[in-house]
């Protein structure tokens, strides 16, 4: 009897250890044991929210954002008054995050650009200032960027009054701690010609690029592309514009009572944030690009010059294409992280998506868990968004090898 | 024809010097900043910028700068530039925060400590390193211990930890604990597991795809939900815990990097060696992929040591948090230029040194690899 | 290794503060010891932090009165700092006992935040502040203007309806605190700054040069700021409620700081008596000492008291008692019996 039973158990402990041994069997038993944790996890906080959010009364509802959000936004692309929504108040703000984040990264990636190719010049001052430009600007933090740079626009920059006898450029732009003010155009019924006009530029410059590569492919012949471009995306518009007339009307900003009316602005605290990021993120940008035209290997530059390629044409066709291979990952992830940083915006008051419905729609409503869920789902989706059309650009232009 | 004056031995004539224009600081002027039009228009255009930049700034900084004030009227009677009398009149609150005066050495002592603890994880010729490093990873909870008090020690409440001294706190701790959960997270990138890869996986693409200010925003208005009922956490607990998830994803994002500079072989060896996964990677594959990984868990700390700043805008004051509410100080109103300088500056200093160490590491690995 | 580090870390987490509530705060206080008073960041007269980091004010003096009743000792206080922002979720986590901060009374705050307002300690309006040398005389004439707001506040809307209303324009600056508002208001970010009526009056006492600045004339809202507590916890509300009416009862019936001591011996007037804890046991029912209401006054004073040595007439701030007079006085601040 007790024999058997020993035996049964030997035999137990050793289909155990087998299973346990069998690497198939364990990793099976990992990963429902993860699985179990994961739910586990999940069940107790969901547990957790929703006892916690009962004991306090509150419901998890987004009915919040069709109701009037009762606030006043002072920089919106959209109409917005205060009798609209939070779901509209959200959306302006999303808009307002979207502005900064695509001036941001243009304004970055030209700087970007630029610092770094001062960073090689071989141009020993050009060369040093860059340089301590880029270290001193990529070691001190992003907020502090900002906080610095609105601090000198609101505290420095002259008050409007001020601003409307000194900072004045020909009666037409002003620079003062409210803002730039820049006239306004407001378009005619004519205009529509000249957008016309430059939809056909776009269009025959596509035509045109496409098509001159075909020439040199067969035959080496080598047309001004990029003047025959500009010529006809820029140049063909505005000879349309003043053909036209002139199709639009200024509106330009005056000195009021208080402040200038009329016109456009830039808010200050757009352009802090604006500004912060921008040089910030150029600073990244610069020790990438740095990095990519150092990747290029010597041999390169000299095969090229050794066939009699032009400098310029040697940039062109030879270095940039390779150096770009290198360069695009680490630009994409400095993108994000532009668009992420654009959210400390709330710092000085810009009302961006984190503002609107992550900061005043919060605190009007109490609904911290809807209003956070929604400002980290944008989130998300602008990463995913950004770091897919990376990677289709990546695979665009990969190496093909032959 | 032959007027010789001097003879020498072939191989002994005296180097003649360069003409003139080909040496010396000509030289160097002529090849670095003149040495074709567009370069010398740079040139120009850039002593310009500097001429009109640095001796105004100077100027504001050093030569019409204030010192010695009791508040803003006076600086601006005194001297028309910086007035970094309002900065000596704050410095011990931008370090210390509001830490009890008496129990500062209590600070002091656990960045002295820090700075010992890092030695061997730094320099790894270090002497005795084994058991110095048990110090170090031990370090975490001996300067929990003395910042915060109790057993022996006056207890301090994390409400009074701020300036300099909270960033400083956040950031090591952030990069202490998130380092295993890090290397953990990497292993799980790595892993053959479908499950467990996938956890991994969504959790740092997750992480980094959200900024931190809304995971810190989470923490501040969120987090208690989450908690079982009636549990309350310490407000800058809740941070550290944010930081340290946060640091986490992007260290395990390094880590992967070193992970995947290790060849082949290595596992395959040490899979024939007859070692189990958690051996292989413990002995063989993690300490050469820590090791190449150490630069970038530099930088990594070097982000987030930036980032600290940003619990300000929850509602800590950090030494950024501390300048800006002594701005709004009656006496010292509207100086926001000196304190965002000043705090520039020392965040320089301290990123500048650690991405220096960073790139000195580089080039030490570069070697040791390019055999 | 690992595993130890995970069991210190979990040991440290512990060690650092994770305390479990019971049902009742009020309980909970008493068994802590102190008291968690969610206060604003700073704002002079109401609350914030004299020269030595200490909390003063007359919200933080509502803040020990509380203390006082609940603990027997005014200075077991723990003040919690909170931005119009977080103050709720601050109160509703637990991390605070009750809200004593410039906290505007309104439906939505009451019945769909699901918070308990248990009294109002100051009637307020909201109103406007201009440089004088704007020549702004009413807040009518500010169309085109640029003004400074906290956020998170009701201010924000009352702004938005007031112009509205009135059919003009302005561009608004929206502000997390009250400090940095201020900064942005002097170095001419805006031309008007609007907060509750104290809180400019509190505010301007700050200036360099405070006499530079006019209170515009209209108070376009109604302010009743109050203490808050969570919703559901009725005995604790209860306690708030009592303390606030002790102050102004003291007031009416004439007890002050100075002489408390002598009365609570016992005097001829019952209801005296009953607050002071001298006949019947009004504190038993409140779950507190008999002698609560002694304790109150004892540490911070009546109502007139606590105003006048913050906010009153011969402080900077330098505030009218107007609608928060008693109501023989003129005003509406009223007690309900202690019966």
């Amino acid at each position: 009897m007790n024999t058997t039973t020993a035996d049964s158990d030997v035999a137990k402990q050793l289909a155990l250890s087998k299973i346990w041994n069998n690497r198939e069997a364990r990793s099976v038993i990992l990963q429902i044991l993860t699985m179990a944790i994961l739910i586990g996890f999940f069940a107790f906080i969901i547990t957790n929210a929703i006892s916690n959010l009962a004991a306090v009364g509150k419901t998890f509802s987004y009915d919040f954002l069709s109701q009037p959000a009762s606030y006043d936004i002072n920089q919106s692309l959209i109409a917005y008054t205060s009798r609209d929504t939070h779901f509209k108040a959200g959306l302006v703000g999303l808009i307002n995050t979207g502005l900064v984040a695509i001036s941001g990264i243009v304004l970055a990636t030209i700087l970007g650009f630029l610092l770094g190719v001062l960073r090689l010049s071989p141009n020993y001052l050009l060369n040093r200032i860059s340089y301590c430009f880029i270290e001193f600007t990529r070691n001190v933090p992003i907020l502090l960027h900002i906080l610095l740079i609105h601090g000198i626009i609101v505290h420095s920059l002259p008050r409007p009054k001020l601003a409307s006898v000194e900072w004045n450029l020909a009666d037409l732009f002003y620079l003062s701690n409210r803002g730039v003010f820049t006239p306004r155009p407001i378009p005619d019924d004519l205009l529509w010609i000249s957008g016309v006009a430059l939809a056909l530029g776009i269009g025959f410059t596509i035509w045109f690029r496409k098509y001159a590569k075909r020439i040199q492919d067969s035959t080496g012949k080598i047309y001004p592309v990029f003047l025959i471009s500009i010529a006809a995306i820029i140049g063909l518009p505005v000879l349309v514009f003043f053909v036209t007339g002139s199709p639009v009307t200024w509106d330009i900003p005056e000195f009021k009572r208080f402040n200038f009316q009329g016109g456009m602005v830039l808010l200050p605290e757009f352009m802090a944030l604006w500004l912060a990021l921008s040089l910030y993120t150029a600073a990244f940008i610069a020790e990438i690009v740095r990095a990519g035209i150092l990747s290029v290997s010597h041999g390169q530059w000299e095969a090229a010059c050794a066939l009699g390629i032009r400098r310029a044409r040697i940039l062109n066709l030879v270095i940039i294409p390779q150096a770009l291979r290198v360069i695009i990952p680490p630009l994409t992830s400095q993108y994000l992280n532009l668009t992420k940083n654009s959210s400390l915006a709330i710092a000085i008051g810009y009302m961006d998506i984190v503002a609107t419905i992550g900061g005043i729609s919060l605190m009007q409503t109490g609904k911290e868990m809807e209003t956070m869920i929604i400002v980290i789902a944008i989130y998300l989706s602008i990463s995913l968004l950004i770091s897919m059309f990376m990677n289709w650009y990546n695979t665009r232009i990969k190496l093909v090898e032959r | 024809m032959s007027e010789v004056t001097q003879s020498y031995v072939p191989g002994t004539h005296p180097d003649m010097a360069p003409p003139a224009g080909q040496r010396g600081i000509l030289l160097w002027l002529r090849k670095n900043l003149f040495s074709s039009w567009a370069n010398s228009i740079m040139t120009i255009v850039g002593i310009y910028l500097l001429y009109k930049i640095v001796p105004p700034m100077f100027n504001w900084a050093v030569v019409d700068a204030v010192m010695y004030a009791g508040n803003r009227e006076e600086c601006q009677a005194l001297g028309s530039g910086a007035c970094w009398a309002f900065i000596k009149d704050r410095y011990r609150i931008l370090i210390y925060g509001f830490y009890p005066e008496e129990l500062r050495w209590r600070v002091d002592v656990s960045f002295l400590l820090l700075c010992a603890a890092l030695v061997p994880i730094l320099f790894d010729n270090a002497p005795m390193r084994k058991p110095w490093m048990l110090f170090s990873v031990s370090y975490p909870f001996i300067a929990g211990w003395l910042l915060l008090g109790g057993a022996g020690l006056t207890p301090v409440g994390t409400d009074e930890f701020g300036g300099m001294m909270l960033n400083t706190v956040v950031g090591v701790t952030g990069i202490a604990f998130s380092l295993p959960l890090g290397i953990l997270l990497a292993l799980g990138r790595q892993s053959h597991l479908p499950i467990v890869k996938s956890v991994s996986m969504c959790f740092i693409e997750f992480i980094r795809g959200v900024p931190l200010i809304t995971l810190l925003f989470v923490a501040s208005t969120m987090l208690n939900y989450f908690l079982p009922p009636g549990t309350t956490f310490d407000l800058l607990l809740r941070v550290l815990i944010m930081v340290t998830l946060f640091s986490a994803a992007y260290i395990a994002e390094v880590v992967r990097g070193g992970l995947q500079a290790i060849p082949n072989g290595q596992y395959e060896a040490a899979n024939s060696m007859g070692l189990k996964y958690w051996q292989s990677m413990r002995l063989i594959v993690l300490p050469q992929a820590l090791k190449i990984s150490i630069p970038g868990i530099v930088n990594t700390f070097i982000g987030l040591f930036k980032d600290t700043t940003l619990v300000l805008i929850i509602g800590l004051l950090d030494i950024l948090g501390i300048g800006r509410s002594s701005m709004a100080d009656a006496k010292w109103n509207g100086l926001s230029n000196e304190v965002y300088i000043s705090i520039a500056i020392f965040f320089f200093i301290a990123c500048f040194g650690m991405s220096r160490y960073s790139i000195y590491l580089e080039g030490k690995l570069d070697k040791g690899y390019k055999r | 290794m690992k595993k130890l580090q995970i069991i210190s870390a979990a040991a440290a987490v512990m060690a650092l503060g994770v305390t479990a509530a019971s049902a009742g705060t009020l309980q909970d206080v008493q068994a802590r010891g102190e008291l968690r008073c969610i206060v604003s960041t700073g704002l002079a007269g109401f609350a914030y932090t004299d020269s030595a980091g200490v909390y003063q004010g007359f919200d933080a003096d509502f803040c020990r009165a509380t203390a006082a009743a609940v603990l027997g000792d005014a200075s077991k206080v723990k003040f919690v700092p909170a931005t119009g922002k977080t103050r709720f979720t601050i109160l509703n986590s637990g991390e605070g006992d009750v809200l004593w901060r410039n906290t505007t009374w309104t439906f939505v705050r009451d019945v769909d935040v699901k918070l308990t307002f248990v009294g109002v300690n100051y009637y307020d309006g909201q109103g406007f502040m201009a440089p004088k040398s704007l020549g702004v005389k009413s807040a009518k004439d500010l169309d085109g203007a640029t003004v400074c707001i906290q956020t998170g506040t009701t201010t924000e809307l009352n702004l938005a309806d007031f112009f509205r209303s009135n059919k003009i324009s302005y561009e608004p600056v929206p502000i997390e605190t009250n400090d940095e508002s201020r900064t942005n208001y002097l170095a001419g970010r805006c031309d008007v700054y609007t907060t509750d009526a104290s809180g400019l009056a509190a505010t301007r006492s700050t200036f360099p040069n405070p006499k530079d600045h006019v209170i515009l004339p209209e108070i376009i809202s109604k302010e009743p700021l109050g203490p808050v507590v969570r919703h559901g916890d009725d005995q604790w509300g209860d306690v708030i409620r009592w303390v606030l009416n002790a102050t102004r009862g003291a007031e009416e019936l004439g007890v002050t700081q100075a002489n408390v001591a002598e009365m609570a011996k016992g005097t001829n007037n019952p209801e005296i008596n009953r607050m002071l804890g001298t006949e019947g046991d009004l504190g038993a029912m409140l779950g507190l000492q008999k002698d609560w209401g002694q304790k109150v006054i004892g540490a911070v004073g009546n109502y007139s008291e606590i105003f006048e040595r913050h906010i009153g007439k011969d402080t900077d701030i330098g505030l009218d008692r107007g609608l928060n007079a008693l109501w023989t006085d003129g005003g509406i601040q009223y007690s309900p019996p202690f019966r």
